[in-house]
């Protein structure tokens, strides 16, 4: 009996050493192609926005070689959206994606909040129903809007017709209001749905028991629900943020003026239409340095968070 | 009356103001892209007032209507062709690397790991700025264009089957593998004959999604696309819906809508059936899904 198992033993172990190459072979194509096509080009971007321009035709020439990178366009950049005119895009593009959550916030709680809660039987279909706009293509439901803000458009025909405005409004020349509008209507899937998550992993027994001892719906949804919804609340607004500060198409598509432009466009406008490709790539280094600063805290909160939770 | 007063008083009741707010949203998130639709649909060139129904804009008209403006029609094409062949490259890579992954210990392996995780985090700006410096400066040999975007592609959408995968792979758990290997099976024939199968549904949804997302990405292809012989459907819609539109546009957005809707619904059917008889629903699987 001993001897049959360390038989059997003896028969797992040694497929078990081959499988030792086995895992990271079939690993290996997969992290291959991120290697060439992720982390070179992330590498990339740094030798161009260290690098030159041909003098000639404008095209980057990168410092593949960080001994000659050349700080000189990089620090330029960088002390013009310190001191000077790129200060107001990145002021603005601030400004527009804070209201644009903030938006979010007050639509999206109500309806993550509703699904979680009170879903009962049609949770299902509740559930598909917010998470559709995800799968219909963001051009188009920006397309939709255009199409409804025209001047002769759905919108203004009910604007007018409710005697709230006296003639339509031009939505689409480059008005603050609609770029926000166009975020929020954009990204807020982005938003509801980690929430929603959030909100749906709250123990039922912790909101029974507060409303038990007496607190009504809404104290019980101030002092137990909102608190446990904190970490789900940061995780939807770094999810929602991060996508919404590198967007151009929307100020693109809904104002198309440069009273309205955001860092996105700045960067699209630097690598394609003007031919300053490095001063492009030094955009998209400091957003990206930005994002990760946000990134690093967001993980360091919930890190905190889980920890806090393992000890009570 | 008694009635109205014994809702109210009830402690448990669905408080009103939430449902409304929650189906005014559901309007407001839906019924603008239902009226893009029908818009497609107008008699009339414009695409704010109603003309009356008609087929113009898909193949009546002979010079503008999606059927017949190669612009459009290549457009569509571009957009198909892309989806297919990034869905037929990265589904492998990614199920690879998934199974890779999920039994690879070591510091190696939590780096692969991280560095799978990341391009989902990154903004598509700067993943589109990346792989447009790369290929432009050190790639030279790919041309900007299909082949480009086809690679762009392929890089953004590994992680999503990686990520579905992985989340199978947890529920099936390695006992089976095991016991396939214990009767004797190699490593690779338990992959083969084991796990791969029951991998099925989760591959093929796997495919859907790819698809979907290959066909609704817009900036890594505006990124990459060389000129107008490689738009896509999105660059399309982005470069005339200020300019020159017709409902020839709706029309095209309309198109993109339902491949995109047909492969998601396909990849929740598949997920579906693979966990009939497991607690809550596949659509409940994709909210939690850490897309």
């Amino acid at each position: 009996m001993g001897q049959r198992v360390v038989d059997v033993q003896r028969r797992r172990l040694k497929p078990r050493d081959r499988t030792r190459a086995l895992w990271p072979g079939l690993a290996l194509p997969g992290v291959a192609w991120l290697l060439a096509f992720f982390v070179v080009p992330f590498y990339g971007v740094l030798a161009v926005a260290f690098g030159g321009l041909d003098p000639i035709f404008g095209n980057a020439v990168p410092a593949w070689n960080p001994l000659e990178w050349d700080t000189t366009v990089f620090g330029d950049v960088l002390d013009r959206v310190v001191n000077a005119e790129l200060r107001e895009v990145y002021l603005r593009t601030f400004v527009y994606v804070g209201v644009a959550l903030f938006l979010c916030f007050l639509i999206g709680y109500p309806v993550a909040y509703y699904v979680s809660r009170f879903g009962g039987r049609r949770r299902g279909l509740l559930l598909g129903l917010i998470l559709a706009p995800f799968w219909i293509n963001y051009l188009m439901r920006m397309l939709a809007w255009i199409n409804l803000l025209q001047e002769d458009g759905y919108v203004n025909d009910i604007l007018t017709g409710l005697h709230v405005t006296s003639s339509p409004v031009n939505w689409l020349e480059g008005r603050a209001v609609t770029v926000v509008f166009g975020l929020v209507y954009g990204y807020i899937p982005f938003f509801v749905l980690p929430l929603f998550a959030a909100l749906d992993r709250i123990d039922r027994s912790v909101i029974e028991a507060s409303r038990d001892l007496g607190m009504g719906p809404l104290r019980t949804f101030l002092r137990v629900t909102l608190p446990l919804s904190k970490q789900g609340m940061l995780a939807a607004a770094v999810i929602t943020a991060l996508p919404m500060m590198g967007d151009y198409y929307t100020a693109d598509l809904l104002s198309g003026s440069p009273r309205t432009s955001m860092i996105g466009n700045q960067i699209e406008f630097f690598l394609f239409e003007g031919s300053q490709k490095n001063a492009g790539a030094s955009l998209v280094v400091i957003l990206s340095i930005l994002l990760m600063a946000a990134m690093a805290y967001y993980l360091v909160q919930t890190d905190r968070a889980t920890r806090e939770l393992h000890r009570s | 009356m008694t009635r109205l007063r014994t809702w109210w008083s009830n402690p448990w009741r669905r408080p009103a103001f939430l449902a409304t707010g929650y189906w005014l949203y559901v309007i407001w998130s839906l019924v603008p892209v239902l009226i893009a639709v029908q818009f497609a649909f107008n008699s009339g060139r414009s695409r704010s007032t109603w003309q009356g129904f008609s087929l113009r804009w898909w193949f009546e008209d002979p010079d503008r209507s999606l059927w017949h403006d190669p612009s459009l029609r290549e457009a569509m094409l571009n957009s198909l062709w892309l989806a297919f062949f990034t869905m037929l490259i990265a589904t492998p890579l990614g199920v690879a690397l998934a199974l890779g992954l999920a039994r690879w210990r070591g510091r190696t392996a939590r780096a692969s790991n991280l560095l799978m995780l990341i391009p989902l985090a990154m903004p598509e700006i700067v993943m589109g700025t990346m792989l447009f410096l790369v290929f432009d400066n050190l790639y030279t040999a790919i041309p900007l264009g299909r082949p480009a975007m086809l690679l762009g592609h392929v890089t953004f959408s590994v992680s999503y089957v990686v990520i579905l995968v992985r989340g199978r792979l947890l529920t099936i758990g390695p006992d089976l593998e095991d016991a396939a290997q214990d009767l004797g099976a190699s490593p690779i024939a338990a992959i083969r004959t084991v796990l791969l199968p029951l991998l099925g549904p989760a591959i093929f949804a796997s495919l859907m999604i790819v698809f979907a997302t290959s066909i609704d990405d817009f900036v890594i292809s505006a990124f990459l696309s060389a000129d107008a012989s490689s738009q896509t459907i999105p660059i399309k819609i982005y470069s005339t819906v200020r300019v020159a539109p017709t409902p020839a546009l709706n029309a095209l957005a309309t198109v993109m809508l339902l491949f995109t809707l047909l492969a998601v619904g396909l990849a929740v059917l598949a997920l579906r059936v693979f966990r009939r008889g497991e607690k809550g629903s596949a659509v409940e699987d994709f909210a939690t899904l850490d897309l």
